[in-house]
């Protein structure tokens, strides 16, 4: 989950009007490993000033996000459903254990921007385990950027070690899918880095292709390389 | 990329075996289904089984079973059985590659390389049955498809050959 939220945020949006075409993934059938771990970001989030995060009082306090209660979450009822304030502790806990490091205020940060069940072409669900964070998807609709027509981006899931192979990362990805179905975008794209090999598996196993964009990208510390660098020592 | 006859024999008969994990197929069943030589196919699945893929089963209805976990076992796993693909240009002698020239296409080389290794090594062998079953559903069967070892999926349509 590390990396790619981070250079969301850190990123200005780079917007490359380019041809069209956006026959992406279909979302055959899903079925699956649930061993997900990643992180894929659109570009930068626009840093839309956000409302304050209208936390009514936390609901579920949730004191013990690491607590190990059960093997695995198949005999649990899991219902997908929108974040709430009171989940986020164990959001950043999920996100903790699974990279190794905790990112309170970037996942506060977060909360407020993809959080708020209002707000129009994003969400955050969460899979709750009988009152517990299993995992969680961020996802938000994205219009034209990259000359793409409007598509959903998956750009981070995580679920806790313990509830894995119970098929969380599967039903939460449905139901975000779902939800950008509602949304009336017909293309759900993710990122990821190419070494991450499990979670590379895991959208495959939803059916998920190589899309019709491809990422570039140039070390800008690299000197003495094409163009860039000579305007700049002009 | 092109993969190699082997290689690609070992993945029509490792998709075969992984279609019906219960089925022991035999060599020449398989043989058969994708019109390739017998001889040729017994050392691909001796591979197979000496890295665990498949196991042989002995006696009368003989031959061999899937061995692995569907979801565990990636497209580049069993291809990196049968060819060195991931080897790095820097492992692979060409002539002339020291020079500006040689080193500036290695490097486009490189960069495809490093993509189809990524998607390989993401694709599972249940990603695949997955995708064989969908388009087993999704269109009727061609019946010349099955023969052609050049088809997509060939597994898919030989079966619902046999089946019909």
């Amino acid at each position: 989950m590390a990396r790619a939220p981070a250079s969301a945020k850190a990123r200005g949006r780079t917007t490359t009007t380019t041809a069209r075409g956006a026959t992406g993934a279909k979302a055959g059938a899903a079925r699956g490993s649930a061993r997900t771990r990643s992180a894929a970001g659109p570009p930068a989030a626009k840093n839309a000033a956000t409302a304050a995060s209208k936390a009514g009082a936390a609901r579920k306090p949730s004191n013990h996000p690491t607590a190990v209660r059960q093997a695995s979450g198949a005999d649990v009822p899991v219902e997908i459903r929108p974040v709430r304030p009171g989940d986020l502790a164990q959001v950043i806990a999920i996100d903790s254990i699974v990279t190794g490091l905790e990112k309170a205020g970037y996942w506060r940060t977060i909360h407020r921007r993809y959080g708020d069940a209002e707000r129009a072409g994003r969400r955050f669900l969460v899979a709750d385990a009988g009152g517990r964070v299993a995992g969680f998807v961020i996802g938000e609709v994205r219009d034209w950027e990259f000359g793409s027509p409007p598509c959903g981006w998956v750009f981070a899931i995580d679920v806790h070690p313990q509830f894995r192979l119970a098929g969380l990362g599967t039903r939460l990805v449905a139901a975000l899918a779902d939800w950008f179905r509602s949304e009336g975008v017909s293309t759900m794209r993710t990122i990821l880095a190419r070494d991450n090999t499990l979670i590379l598996s895991f959208f495959r196993s939803l059916g998920m292709t190589t899309g019709p964009f491809i990422p570039l990208e140039i070390d800008l510390e690299r000197p003495g390389l094409f163009p860039l660098d000579r305007e700049r020592d002009r | 990329m092109r993969l190699q006859k082997n290689t690609l024999l070992a993945l029509y008969s490792v998709l075969e075996f992984a279609y019906d994990p219960s089925r022991h197929i035999s060599a020449s069943e398989i043989a058969q289904k994708y019109d390739i030589s017998p001889h040729h196919l017994a050392k691909v699945l001796s591979e197979l089984a000496r890295s665990g893929y498949v196991e042989s089963v002995r006696g009368v209805g003989g031959g061999y079973r899937f061995a692995a976990n569907a979801r565990r076992v990636t497209l580049m796993d069993i291809i990196s059985l049968f060819e060195d693909f991931t080897s790095s240009p820097a492992e692979r002698r060409e002539p002339g590659e020291e020079t500006p020239v040689g080193q500036a296409l290695a490097s486009v080389m490189r960069e495809i390389d490093e993509i189809a290794k990524a998607t390989l090594s993401s694709i599972t062998l249940a990603t695949m049955l997955q995708w064989i079953e969908h388009n087993r559903q999704s269109r009727p069967a061609k019946r010349s498809a099955a023969r052609s070892p050049a088809r997509a999926v060939p597994a898919a349509n030989a079966r619902e050959r046999r089946e019909s």
